[in-house]
């Protein structure tokens, strides 16, 4: 059996000379989106957000609003240019950028967090309570598996959201998968080619996220005892043939 | 064992309970009726510690629910008195409410575990006593979506036993059901309210389940008690009008 490594420079054409360094890029957008979503705070902040604590609760709407109101390009350009003028401390620029994706949809991710944990009925929460549970322990072992099967389609779109805004970081230089195919273009590879490359690695990601969360999204159903949505779709369909 | 003093609740502008006062004995059975949105629901709710009082005191066993002891001064109960008050109560609701993230056993078994500390292996053990007097002792391993109403509605009686509280409150526990489940139910609390010497009290609608189970009716209308007394004599020669109106609206629906 042959293996080919798609990041060969042995492969044909164009292919080996531009492959190797969309490789190149691909892991540092890779690395930034990870690093973004780990660093997505959306799951403190989104609890925060439903604190009964109003000063809490404060906290996370002033962070979740800001973050939200405000492009995630200015706050890249904050991070990497304006604070070291301000505090004379200049951050790494991959470390600037994971940062500032890793808030701005952080934000986003709260609310989605926040919403579904509210989402959760009431009569759950007042059962847990019947029962004595401690209020950390309604949380974590009634409230937060239930909203857990909520929160995964939209974290899908905002995972696929991240991957696509790791683009922006060219802006503060760092060489990712879209950075790195305008320097082939300028060191004169063939156009079509490798914004076909782009388009195709794009998607792949993108495409490999979504399964991921399926497959996560199934699990988490089966755990609260839901059937898969796609066979509940069906019979829904042939119900109402 | 319950003793509610001049207890208000106003929930906004509508005042749903003023100035209740009763108490129940311990292990005394007690039903409460009244047309709807008299405060039965709210009563049990204020004792389960899921409402707190506007005016008034609740005690349970002694202990005061909405306030505690610090130095020689009454300030409100926080968590950890809440939870010291809430191991001597369960509650049944009219839904239900089992947790769909966990399978008939641990619905049973998680409180044991979590809140009490209980051992694994004994929870489980007791949980299977439990299911086996409910009469599902074969569906320990089933998730809650795959059982009838009647029978999610054992479990979570099995679950609220499993904490073993010495006062249970039940509301309508039967009203979400389809007919046919209901006597399954209320055969099963019938057992439960017999054997035991928990102390009960009931919401319902079902006056002949009211009559076998309880020591003692109480009719509410508009927050307030107006007619108590033993079922016999509440249902055959109620001395109000107002009950008579209620048993009569009841009895015809
Ligand atoms: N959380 C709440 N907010 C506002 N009003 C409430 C709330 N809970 C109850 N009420 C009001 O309090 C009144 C008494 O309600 P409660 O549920 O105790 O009545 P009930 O006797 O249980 O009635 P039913 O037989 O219909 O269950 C009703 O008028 C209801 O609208
Ligand atoms: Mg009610």
């Amino acid at each position: 059996m042959i293996t080919i490594n798609p990041c060969s420079a042995e492969l044909p054409g164009v292919l080996g000379e531009t492959m190797p360094f969309l490789c190149d890029g691909t892991l540092i957008t890779l690395q930034s989106a990870i690093g973004g979503s780990v660093l997505a705070i959306a799951l403190p902040v989104g609890l925060m957000a439903t604190s009964r604590h109003r000063g809490v609760r404060a906290v996370a709407r002033v962070y979740m609003e800001f973050f939200r109101g405000t492009s995630v390009l200015v706050q890249l350009f904050w991070l990497f240019y304006a604070m070291p003028l301000l505090t004379g401390f200049q951050l790494d620029k991959i470390f600037a950028g994971v940062l500032a994706l890793g808030l701005n949809l952080g934000a986003y991710g709260s609310e989605v967090v926040r919403g579904a944990v509210r989402a959760v009925p009431r009569g759950q929460r007042e059962a847990a309570v019947a029962l004595n549970f401690s209020p950390f322990q309604r949380m974590r072992y009634v409230v937060l598996p239930q909203a857990f099967v909520e929160m995964v389609p939209p974290m899908n779109n905002l995972l696929i959201e991240l991957l696509k805004a790791t683009s922006l970081l060219s802006a503060i230089t760092v060489a990712d998968l879209a950075y790195e195919g305008r320097l082939l273009v300028n060191s004169g590879s063939d156009q079509l080619i490798v914004f076909a490359l782009l388009l195709a690695i794009y998607f792949l990601l993108s495409y490999l996220i979504t399964l991921l969360m399926r497959f996560v999204e199934r699990r988490a159903a089966r755990m609260v005892g839901r059937e898969r949505p796609r066979r509940r779709a069906a019979r829904a369909a042939e119900a109402a043939r | 064992m319950i003793r509610f003093d001049k207890v208000g609740k106003r929930f906004g502008d509508v005042t749903v309970l003023r100035e209740l006062d009763f108490h129940v004995e311990r292990g005394e059975r007690v039903t409460l009726i009244g047309p709807s949105g008299s405060g039965k629901t709210t009563i049990l709710r204020l004792l389960m510690t899921l409402e707190r009082v506007t005016s008034g005191t609740i005690h349970v066993d002694g202990q005061c629910l909405s306030h505690m002891r610090r130095g020689d001064r009454q300030v409100p109960a926080d968590e950890r008195h809440l939870r010291q008050v809430r191991k001597k109560i369960g509650m049944v609701f009219q839904q239900f409410n089992l947790f769909p993230n966990m399978n008939v056993l641990r619905n049973i078994t998680e409180a044991p575990v979590r809140a009490l500390g209980v051992p694994r292996e004994q929870a489980e053990e007791k949980a299977r006593e439990l299911l086996k007097m409910v009469d599902l002792a074969g569906k320990a391993h089933a998730h809650p979506s795959q059982l009838s109403g009647g029978q999610q509605q054992r479990v979570a009686i099995a679950r609220a036993l499993a904490m073993e509280p010495e006062v249970l409150l039940l509301d309508e526990v039967t009203s979400a059901l389809d007919p046919e489940l209901v006597s399954g139910v209320q055969n099963l609390l019938r057992d439960i309210a017999h054997q035991g010497n928990l102390t009960l009290l009931c919401v319902t609608h079902e006056m002949n389940f009211a009559r076998d189970i309880s020591h003692r009716v109480l009719m509410f209308d508009q927050g307030q008690i107006v007619e108590e007394g033993s079922p016999e004599q509440i249902f055959t020669e109620p001395a109000q009008q107002r009950t008579r109106d209620f048993l009569q609206a009841v009895l015809n629906a």
